[in-house]
């Protein structure tokens, strides 16, 4: 498989401007609301569909790829749908489809306003994550990048009250900085390899540059794409972002923003870098310190989170970090695991955030402390809570244990012992904040609850589909998507040679 | 043929217009708007067949008198000089396009007058671009100084003010630049900037060349409003009518700086400019001064146009910048900014002048969520425009920041990239502030109820006033994405040994 040949297609083109050219159709249908969600899960499932017909020729090696025009000189804008970038774009834009349809459900319920503006921005945000994903080169990269930094903030900021336009402030000032530091490290790369496509192996190969420089080009690059990757002590806007509605931060800030955030940390080692270079400038080292801090102390902080919402934010954020640390540990299993890690974070913690959302929708609860014996009542969703809460912890057979599997396995293989106690430490600090919940729910008398039930059904079903999905790739890893195959090659594909 | 004669009927028929418009005005008041606006109906026109004719067969040069030089006044109508003319010239036909009314409004009586100057303004602009001789630009300086001293005087209460010291200032400018060139004539013999060109290397050593580049620098650096020699500028722009600064915001101080560009590249030669005077390097010192200045002044304004004017002495700085990094990704950037800038600030003070229009005033602190509402395409392209200014892709803005940004890698010029970093996010903040505003800010009167979703209906301005600022926002789109069309022009044009 390590013979891969790229062929011209328009695919990946379309995928990405499919729900960029639903955008005026669904502001024009701003007075029929059943119309407007139309064009929101059509424009899911085609994009969905598209970006699966391209999964079979990858598996094969063959690699999509599309140059849509010169950007600047030497520089295309371009696309390739290589597997990697297949992996994210099939996560993001399959578990749109759910989010959409949970989105109708959570806005209704909750008789938001300007419905119009949240639809149509979550469309252009999937834009900007499809492209992100099939970004050939840097530039495009951080294109795509920001455009999703912009196109996000409406969804940040949508309840418009002080802590959603304090949040959105903080957001854009953080991502904002993370951009022009991005673009400062994309021209010095280009300065001194005179190219910015993204290769297998990284594009620093022969070339002798100093400690210091390659050092500090790194830290440019961690910055920049460390914030969206929600790496400490750049993650603070993530908890704040929770003033968002619940399906902007499932999707958004458990699935599409901060995954792309760790995408590019995994493009940045992968594929700019390189294993070899990461290794001899003892960049993997720095890289290690920054996620295992943040694994443990992000883990810390959950603990002490009252709000539901908070409590998931800090638990996203150690949990970004496990992928950092499996890229960081520069060995298979470690690259694999934090690949695979990718796509059962996703799933795991969408439905955690959806379930919130459906608490919030039905009982008009946040807190922790008040969700005594809520089992009760919505049962189906807090039992959708503990299979996601399960397997972020880590316990079979739910996905979440095959991918820290994985990354504890990359751990020994790059002889860090240190990384596996702090991957089962985070694992009993997983369970340390999420059982208590579930304890609550089930096993404690609630007050006050009689006249509720449970959450609507377009709320429900999402929420049991993708804990469904969790169990599955747990037990089957390849099912549907061959996940874990793409995991296993990309990192191979990366280490060769190493 | 008439090609031939294309640089010379640039300025004379606006110059013809200037003599027309008051005399047929004595007969008919009326008469006044249609010939200035056919006259840069067809300015524009010739200015495209132009350009083209000029790409396809090569320049033009036009001896006047059908005296050869240098001792007959030479213009040289190449493509870079014939693209900076058609952007002038398009966006003066925008402007007037929305003068229409504009005018009407904040001119009442003088309108007869006050197109003949218009028309005086733009032969001055033209003369300047497309001249090949120093003293003939010294007249068109003057020329377009005069008259923009003029438009500007026409203004509010405070206005002749401002103008009379935009004026004093000015003509100490553009003295200096009379003395420059007149030592370096004294030295060399002749004031073609051509034979010039062939002539300096042999002088170049005395002193007295020494002077007329400082001189000449500071002379045209005044008129910039290069940092710290802006003080004109503010007051000028926020007091003169709306007509007269979207004309002089964005294209005056750009043609000062397309003039300077020139004298750099073209006759003194980048190696004279930079290293042997260091020249180069005092210029990006002071647009970096300019550029930070002019940001955090921009945050602190209270009202919009003073606002823009401040942010137009940040942008100018990028372009003296560009020109004192003195490298071709330098220039490059530079002259993209000068475009790009000119197309941004135009749409934004035509916006500025909408509002104006509609609400009677310019405060930032009064505009609101109705502005959403009422003016929806205004505060689209408002949008664009702010968003194209902070350099978010793919709109121009972020492209002319890329090239400054390389260009200031390949001088390992540290402090100018994270000036011009940080001034992207500073850039960001004030408007930011105005879209925050303008989209979720609720009005505060007590007729509407606390639901947002009072009836305002659309109270969009008239079309001719909506049509250019709509049409500069998508060329700021169509400008960004296509680039690399413009640069590839630019590079051809950079003399040899760049």
């Amino acid at each position: 498989m390590e013979v891969f040949q790229t062929y011209n297609s328009v695919i990946p083109f379309y995928a990405v401007m499919i729900s960029l050219a639903v955008v005026p159709l669904i502001l024009l249908s701003d007075k029929n609301p059943n119309l407007r969600e139309f064009w929101t899960i059509a424009a899911a499932i085609i994009k969905f569909i598209l970006v699966f017909t391209l999964l079979p020729g990858a598996l094969e090696g063959k690699i999509a790829s599309y140059s849509i025009l010169e950007i600047a000189p030497g520089v295309e804008l371009a696309l390739k749908a290589d597997q990697f970038g297949i992996f994210f774009a099939l996560i993001a834009s399959g578990l749109w489809i759910f989010t959409s349809i949970y989105s109708i459900g959570y806005v209704r319920g909750n008789k938001e306003k300007k419905q119009t503006r949240y639809f149509a921005s979550f469309a252009v945000c999937l834009s900007a994550t499809i492209g992100v994903a099939f970004a050939a080169n840097l530039l495009t990269f951080i294109i795509f990048y920001e455009v999703l930094t912009i196109a996000t903030y409406p969804l940040v900021i949508h309840k418009e009250n002080k802590e959603a336009i304090s949040a959105g402030r903080k957001y854009l000032l953080y991502t904002l900085s993370a951009g022009a530091v991005l673009i400062a490290a994309a021209g010095l790369t280009y300065s001194y390899t005179n190219t910015l496509d993204f290769t297998a192996g990284g594009i620093f190969g022969g070339l002798n540059l100093s400690q210091g420089s390659i050092t500090v080009l790194f830290m440019l690059f961690l910055a920049g794409v460390g914030v969206k990757a929600g790496i400490m002590p750049l993650h603070s806007w993530l908890p704040a972002a929770m003033a968002a509605p619940t399906p902007v931060s499932a999707l958004l800030h458990a699935v599409a923003v901060v995954k792309s955030g760790v995408f590019g940390v995994v493009r940045v080692v992968g594929f700019v870098f390189g294993p070899e270079v990461m290794q001899s400038y003892g960049l993997n080292n720095i890289l290690f310190v920054f996620a295992g801090a943040t694994i443990i102390i992000a883990s810390l902080i959950a603990l002490k989170q009252d709000n539901l919402k908070k409590r998931l934010a800090y638990s996203t954020v150690g949990h970004l970090s496990y992928i950092v640390l499996g890229v960081a540990l520069l060995s298979p299993a470690g690259f694999t695991g934090g690949i695979f890690h990718i796509a059962t974070h996703a799933t795991m913690k969408i439905t955690l955030f959806f379930c919130a959302g459906a608490i919030y929708v039905n009982l008009h609860k946040e807190n922790i402390s008040e969700l005594n014996g809520i089992g009760k009542v919505m049962p189906w969703t807090m039992a959708a809570f503990t299979i996601g809460s399960m397997g972020l912890a880590g316990i079979p057979p739910i996905n979440g244990f095959v991918s820290k599997w994985f990354l504890g396995s990359g751990a020994l293989q790059a002889d860090m012992n240190i990384a596996l106690i702090i991957l089962l430490l985070s694992g009993l600090l997983n369970a340390g904040y999420f059982f208590p919940i579930i304890h609550r729910a089930f096993f404690r008398e609630g007050i006050g609850l009689e006249k509720y039930k449970e959450a609507s059904m377009m709320m429900v079903i999402p929420i049991m589909i993708t804990a469904v999905l969790s169990v599955l790739f747990g037990i089957y890893p390849d099912m549907f998507f061959n996940f874990f195959e793409i995991a296993l090659s990309v990192s191979s594909s990366v280490m060769k040679g190493f | 043929m008439i090609e031939k004669n294309i640089p010379a009927i640039l300025p004379l028929i606006f110059l013809a217009a200037a003599l027309f418009i008051p005399l047929l005005g004595v007969w008919k008041k009326a008469v006044a708007y249609p010939i200035a606006i056919i006259t840069v109906l067809v300015a524009a026109s010739v200015s495209v067949y132009g350009f083209i004719y000029v790409l396809l067969n090569g320049t033009i040069r036009y001896f006047f008198g059908g005296w050869a030089p240098p001792i007959g006044i030479e213009y040289v109508y190449d493509p870079l000089a014939s693209f900076v003319a058609l952007v002038i010239n398009f966006i003066a036909l925008l402007v007037l396009t929305h003068g229409y009314h504009a005018v009407n409004i904040d001119v009442k009586d003088r309108q007869v007058a006050y197109y003949s100057v218009v028309m005086l303004l733009l032969a001055g602009f033209n003369g300047m671009i497309i001249t090949g001789d120093l003293f003939n630009l010294y007249v068109f300086i003057e020329i377009s100084s005069l008259s923009g001293y003029a438009l500007i005087a026409v203004g509010e209460k405070r206005a002749p003010f401002a103008a009379f010291r935009y004026l004093i200032i000015g003509t100490i400018g553009a003295s200096f630049y009379l003395l420059g060139i007149g030592f370096l004539y004294f030295m060399s013999g002749t004031l073609n900037m051509n034979d010039l060109s062939s002539i300096l290397p042999f002088i170049k050593d005395s002193p007295t060349i020494l002077v007329s580049l400082i001189l000449i620098v500071i002379g045209i650096a005044i008129k910039m409003a290069i940092f710290p020699m802006h003080g004109w500028l503010p007051d000028s722009y926020t007091y003169a009518p709306t007509t007269s600064s979207s004309l002089i915001a964005p294209i005056g101080t750009k043609v000062g700086a397309y003039a300077l560009l020139r004298l750099m590249l073209f006759v003194f030669g980048i190696d004279y400019f930079s290293k042997d005077l260091q020249v180069a390097e005092l210029l990006a010192i002071f647009s970096c001064g300019g550029i930070i200045y002019g940001s955090i002044m921009a945050i602190a304004q209270k009202e919009i146009k003073r606002m823009l004017a401040y942010s137009s002495i940040a942008q100018i700085g990028y372009i003296g910048l560009g020109i004192g990094l003195a490298n071709p990704l330098g220039f490059i950037g530079a002259l993209l900014h000068l475009i790009n800038h000119a197309f941004m600030k135009a749409c934004l003070f035509l916006v500025a002048g909408n509002l104006r229009l509609k609400t009677g005033n310019s405060d930032i602190s009064q505009m609101d969520d109705s502005f959403r509402k009422k003016y929806p395409w205004t505060m689209a392209a408002f949008t664009i425009a702010a968003l194209s200014m902070v350099g978010i892709p793919p709109l121009a803005g972020f492209f002319s920041k890329w090239y400054l940004a390389l260009g200031t890698i390949e001088n390992n010029a540290w402090l100018y990239l994270a000036v011009i970093l940080i001034s992207s996010l500073l850039n960001a903040v004030y408007f930011f502030r105005i879209l925050e505003k303008v989209y979720m800010k609720s009005p505060e009167k007590e007729k509407s109820s606390v639901n947002d979703q009072v009836d305002f209906n659309s109270e969009e301005v008239k079309p001719s006033m909506l049509m250019p600022v709509i049409a500069l926002a998508v060329g700021l789109v169509v400008l960004g994405i296509f680039n690399v069309l413009l640069v590839d022009q630019i590079y051809k044009m950079m003399p040899a040994g760049l």
